[in-house]
């Protein structure tokens, strides 16, 4: 088996002076998609924003053998990694384009890219010109998605990218993501377990500011006893509904 | 009708000193949060340097007055660099400190002028035609107030182009909306800010230069007087918005020439009365938080 792409031991981290996650500590392989689950509020997006270093953070995280702890955001990002965060924070009042323009790096895009970006978002290409903040919601998902896919990542931290979208788009998010993970290994925070059930090699469960169960997630979701007490959900029943 | 026209011209004129020293302010504290209370400092420098280089070359030239706003806009540019990366940078995402070092810089520079130049007006002088007078629908007005409002509106629409048409100013405006996640995006945002500050410099640099020739002279607390009124601007524009700022400046100026003619020179007081109406009904300003 290869190295994990990213390894994260103790992350603590906290957020306006309140501590949000106590101790997580888990690996992310370097292919596939690995979810993060858990119920509500147990500190999932809190510890993407730990490992992005947008809330304060104590702890190693390490990409590909590299300590990226004691970086700053947008140095964790020029290391090559892509951030989707949760409800988009698309710039509402600058075009799809510029929304685009802005998120290419330089020696990490490439025409193949923003073909690769087209080809998923086709929707994408005749908004061009189109304020962000006008699109719907799931058209925003696709722009934040873009930003992220547009650029050649070693890992992609995607939070919650089917909250709140129509089934129909639930699907090409879903569809763009397995085709993203071909190339790209993706560290999910998904509340859908069907999603998670047709994306997710590995799981990582947290609870409490902590990583309580991880392991394949096919297995985890095989375990309706487990499934029912770590996530509070039975997954031979959860077809989508929030956890 | 002459004398509406009259002030409309002065109120131009005074609302394109309160633009330039306005957007800088608008536009940091949009993008940084940070209230820049040294804003009029850069103003007075520029005005008083401009001025000397001015009457090295001849003042009455128009190559003295153009060197005079090169000099005053460069020496703002200059100074607000450095007070960003001197001053500001060091204590990045403490407001508090933040906002107290630039009242603390404020404060010593003015000082520091009077300590140099005196604590009397130096009185300024330009080429003969901004002296004289152009006349307007039976309204004289001076020709210095053409040239300013002409200057303001280039600086308006250079700040335009550079906000939407280049990748900085795309930058800045994203960080304006959503500062967090330029940085997510993997772009160094402090760049940005020692830049937002460099412009917001250069155009109070260039206001200083303009605000001698409007008042006709220039002295130590030149910036701030203007200051007050800008961040009234700043407030009533909508923190953060250019836009906002452009208007908000023409607004509070006319307003102000108006009242200080037809109600008793009252133009002060109603610009306070007017701040705390949109303080009131529209918190965010008249165009909110939006940088271009």
């Amino acid at each position: 088996m290869s190295d994990p792409i990213l390894t994260v031991a103790h992350l603590a981290a906290s957020a306006a002076g309140q501590q949000v996650v106590e101790d997580v500590s888990f690996t992310v392989p370097a292919t596939g998609i690995t979810a993060v689950l858990g119920r509500n509020g147990v500190g999932k997006t809190s510890t993407l924003k730990g490992i992005m270093g947008l809330y304060q953070r104590t702890g190693e995280v390490t990409l590909a053998g590299e300590r990226i702890d004691g970086l700053p955001t947008h140095k964790v990002v020029q290391r090559g990694i892509g951030y989707v965060p949760e409800d988009r924070e698309v710039f509402s009042r600058l075009s799809v384009a510029e929304n685009l323009r802005l998120a290419e790096r330089a020696g990490a895009s490439s025409p193949e890219r923003r073909e690769l970006v087209e080809r998923l978002f086709p929707d994408l290409v005749q908004r061009r010109e189109q304020a962000a903040g006008t699109l719907s919601g799931g058209q925003q998902q696709m722009v934040a998605l873009s930003r992220a896919l547009i650029n050649d990542n070693r890992l992609l931290l995607v939070d919650e990218p089917t909250k709140g979208l129509a089934p129909l788009i639930v699907d090409q998010v879903t569809e763009a993501l397995r085709e993203a993970a071909r190339t790209v290994p993706i560290l999910l925070v998904e509340q859908n377990l069907e999603v998670v059930r047709r994306l997710a090699g590995d799981a990582v469960v947290i609870s409490g500011g902590r990583v309580v169960h991880a392991g394949p997630a096919a297995e985890l979701l095989a375990d309706d006893a487990l499934t029912q007490r770590l996530l509070g959900v039975h997954a031979e029943t959860d077809t989508g509904v929030a956890l | 009708m002459s004398t509406v026209v009259l002030l409309l011209a002065t109120g131009l004129g005074l609302g394109a000193l309160y633009f330039l020293v306005a957007s800088g302010l608008s536009l940091i504290y949009g993008l940084m949060h940070v209230l820049n209370f040294a804003h009029g400092s850069f103003l007075t420098l520029g005005a008083f340097l401009g001025w000397a280089v001015a009457q090295r070359l001849d003042a009455t030239s128009w190559f003295g007055f153009a060197a005079s706003i090169v000099v005053g806009a460069l020496v703002g540019a200059v100074v607000a660099t450095l007070t960003e990366l001197l001053l500001i940078r060091p204590l990045y995402e403490r407001h508090i400190e933040q906002v107290l070092v630039t009242v603390g810089l404020s404060l010593a520079t003015v000082a520091l002028f009077e300590g140099i130049w005196g604590t009397d007006p130096d009185f300024v002088r330009g080429p003969a035609w901004l002296d004289r007078t152009t006349e307007i629908l039976g309204a004289r007005i001076p020709n210095d107030r053409f040239l300013i409002i002409g200057l303001a509106a280039l600086v308006l629409l250079a700040i335009v182009v550079f906000l939407r048409r280049t990748r900085y100013g795309m930058i800045i405006r994203a960080g304006v909306e959503n500062r967090a996640m330029v940085t997510a995006l993997g772009i160094d945002v402090r760049r940005a800010f020692t830049l937002v500050f460099a412009i917001g410099g250069a155009a109070a640099g260039l206001g200083g230069v303009l605000a001698a020739h409007y008042f006709g002279y220039v002295s130590p607390s030149l910036g701030g007087s203007l200051l007050i009124f800008a961040f009234i601007v700043t407030v009533i524009g909508g923190l953060g918005s250019l836009t906002g700022a452009a208007i908000a400046s023409v607004l509070v100026a006319l307003l102000q020439q108006f009242a200080n003619y037809y109600a008793g020179g009252t133009g002060d007081f109603v610009i306070v009365l007017a701040l705390a109406g949109v303080l009131l009904l529209r918190p965010s300003g008249l165009m909110g938080k939006v940088a271009a």
